[in-house]
């Protein structure tokens, strides 16, 4: 084989100069809008609204000054999303790992409808089960209340953690739990040597997506919360209709309230792929 | 309970304490599964038998002591509704539009990064940039810094490059108002495109290289290859992009509602269910399209659960 490879790459040279090319063009094309959008938000009122665009204005903070101490001030909205996604992932984690394992170790009989019954209640539209939820919630007290939120953001995640969950438990090798129960491992010490090593990555990847799914949720917010629980979301569609259009100050909002995901997608790559395939990707 | 198993056991198994142990061995199995379980079934299940009473109903918060049994007058009014018939099409023409544009765009930016080249790993990072844009953000980003009609960046560019030319008069269509569901989908599909992008480029690259390797020795021309032998294997990746694609984008309410507030033709599924029951307070309405949507989806997801389901026997088998 190694004698013949290099046949192949210089058969494949001949229009790898435009491919290279194109792909560049193609990727600096999608992210245009990103880094339009973090160049505005750094541009003066008046710069970010002119037609031509000018690129080179002078930058300037003030879009991020007004949007920090302008108006309302964004940090409620913004722990709001923070409790509401790293309180709701943790519960999901928590609920989602003793589900896998018994749909995958140690499997349950007829485990395949159970996990059909999970992914099911994903394709079931959510804004049918809206206005109950919305009833209950008035009729409790719960309006407005980022417990509330916790719950449904579980809710919604539970079936993607589990799916997950249980692909990667099932990777875990059978002779390798067999071998210690064997030893006489008992639960705590098969789940902290021998599992936990192999899933620990399956578990970041779904922790990931949990909370980028739960920080970026809109509607649901938008229905159960106002003044109180209002989340980051919530709080950029008020944002821009109550302040009249300030574009350095959208960008610079919109930027601020995308931060968390873009810092976490990016440095988790890999996960992000496993994550959003559920797990069927390796 | 468990005497009760045992019972039965006794009468229809031979031997008794086998039946039983498995019994009980059964719930220790299950009882890891059950927290999860039952949280699901009271969050998910329970307020859908409640949408379904509700529709039912005779129900506007706006008329509160009018609440009575309403027959099927509510399914009646979303059956004729013509804003519902219009939100299934629209809701149909924007998943559809939204799925099928990435998915070949996101083929297409796959197989340019399945090569090794300079700089892969930057293009690769540019790529998956606009799914990490939180969609509300993403959505109003679209509408009022690249597509407003006055400063937006499309114009903005239109601008510069006639001006290039020399021209004064450059076209700055009201891109929102000329094309309000393209407008959306383009917007979708930005975001979309990596995240189908990332999973055909992981079943790109799942692939068995030396059984390509030996075809292009044979003189198979790329074009052979990728008709007869990258897209069989692909076939898989496709139909999970497609599937949860579709999953996500049908319950699209971000764009709508940010985009062109449901106007404009441009009203979904989601978005007109909102609208009955935020604005108009008719609990009754929403609830029987709710229901209808439901049953929608449905039958729609039998469908694609068959094809999880095949895919996933595949995984297993393997």
């Amino acid at each position: 084989m190694s004698t013949l490879t290099p046949a192949v790459p210089r058969k494949k040279e001949r229009g790898g100069v435009w491919l290279t090319l194109l792909a560049w063009v193609v990727g600096v094309l999608f992210v245009l809008p990103v880094v339009w959008m973090v160049l505005t938000s750094f541009h003066s009122e008046a710069d970010a609204a002119t037609n031509p665009p000018a690129v080179f204005a002078p930058l300037t903070l003030e879009g991020y000054r007004e949007f920090f101490s302008g108006g309302a001030s964004p940090w409620p909205p913004l722990l709001n999303s923070l409790t509401a996604s790293v309180v709701s992932t943790a519960l999901v984690l928590l609920l989602a790992f003793p589900a896998a394992y018994a749909l995958s170790i140690k499997p349950v009989r007829k485990w395949t409808d159970v996990l059909f019954f999970f992914l099911s209640t994903k394709m079931l539209p959510i804004v049918a089960g809206l206005l109950p939820l919305y009833l209950f919630a008035q009729n409790a007290g719960l309006l407005d209340n980022i417990w509330l939120l916790i719950v449904f953001y579980t809710a919604m995640n539970l079936p993607i953690a589990v799916w997950m969950m249980r692909s990667f438990l099932s990777e875990v090798p059978a002779e390798m739990l067999e071998a210690a129960a064997m030893d006489g491992a008992g639960l705590t010490k098969t789940l902290r040597s021998v599992i936990a090593p192999v899933v620990t990555p399956g578990i970041a990847a779904t922790a990931l997506i949990c909370f980028i799914f739960s920080w970026n949720e809109l509607l649901f917010a938008r229905v159960l919360t106002a003044t109180v629980a209002e989340t980051a979301p919530v709080f950029l569609t008020s944002f821009v209709t109550s302040q009249g259009l300030f574009l350095a100050q959208l960008c610079a909002a919109a930027f601020v309230i995308s931060l968390p995901v873009l810092v976490a997608g990016f440095s988790a790559q890999d996960k992000l792929v496993q994550g959003l395939s559920l797990g069927s990707v390796k | 309970m468990t005497s009760v198993a045992e019972r039965t056991g006794q009468s229809q198994v031979q031997p008794p304490p086998p039946g039983a142990v498995r019994r009980t061995s059964d719930w220790v199995r299950r009882a890891p599964l059950l927290p999860a379980l039952v949280f699901m079934i009271v969050v998910t299940q329970l307020p859908f038998v409640a949408t379904l009473v509700i529709s039912f109903m005779d129900w506007n918060a706006y008329y509160p002591d009018e609440v009575g049994f309403a027959g099927v007058d509510n399914f009646r009014r979303v059956f004729t509704d013509i804003n519902m018939r219009d939100a299934v099409v629209t809701t149909i023409l924007l998943t559809a539009g939204v799925v099928l544009i990435s998915l070949v765009l996101g083929l297409g930016v796959a197989l340019l990064l399945d090569r090794k080249f300079r700089g892969r790993g930057a293009v690769r990072t540019m790529m998956i940039a606009p799914f990490l844009v939180v969609p509300v953000a993403a959505a109003l980003l679209w509408k009022h810094a690249l597509y407003n009609p006055e400063y937006g960046l499309f114009n903005g560019a239109l601008t510069r490059v006639w001006g290039w030319f020399g021209s004064d008069s450059p076209p700055q269509p009201d891109w929102i108002s000329n094309a309000p569901l393209w407008s959306v989908i383009f917007a979708l599909v930005w975001q979309w495109t990596p995240f189908m992008m990332l999973i055909l480029l992981a079943g790109l690259q799942g692939r068995p290289l030396d059984v390509i390797e030996a075809a292009r020795i044979d003189g198979a021309s790329n074009w052979q290859i990728f008709r007869s032998m990258t897209l069989p294997h692909l076939r898989q990746y496709l139909e999970l992009g497609a599937l949860l694609g579709s999953i996500y984008i049908v319950q699209n309410f971000d764009a709508v509602f940010t985009i062109t507030s449901g106007g404009l033709g441009t009203a979904n599924l989601p978005y007109t269910i909102y609208q009955i029951f935020y604005q108009a307070h008719d609990y009754g309405r929403a609830s029987a399209a709710a229901v209808v949507v439901v049953v929608g989806t449905m039958i729609i997801a039998t469908f694609a659960l068959r094809t999880v389901s095949s895919l996933f026997k595949e995984d297993t088998g393997r």
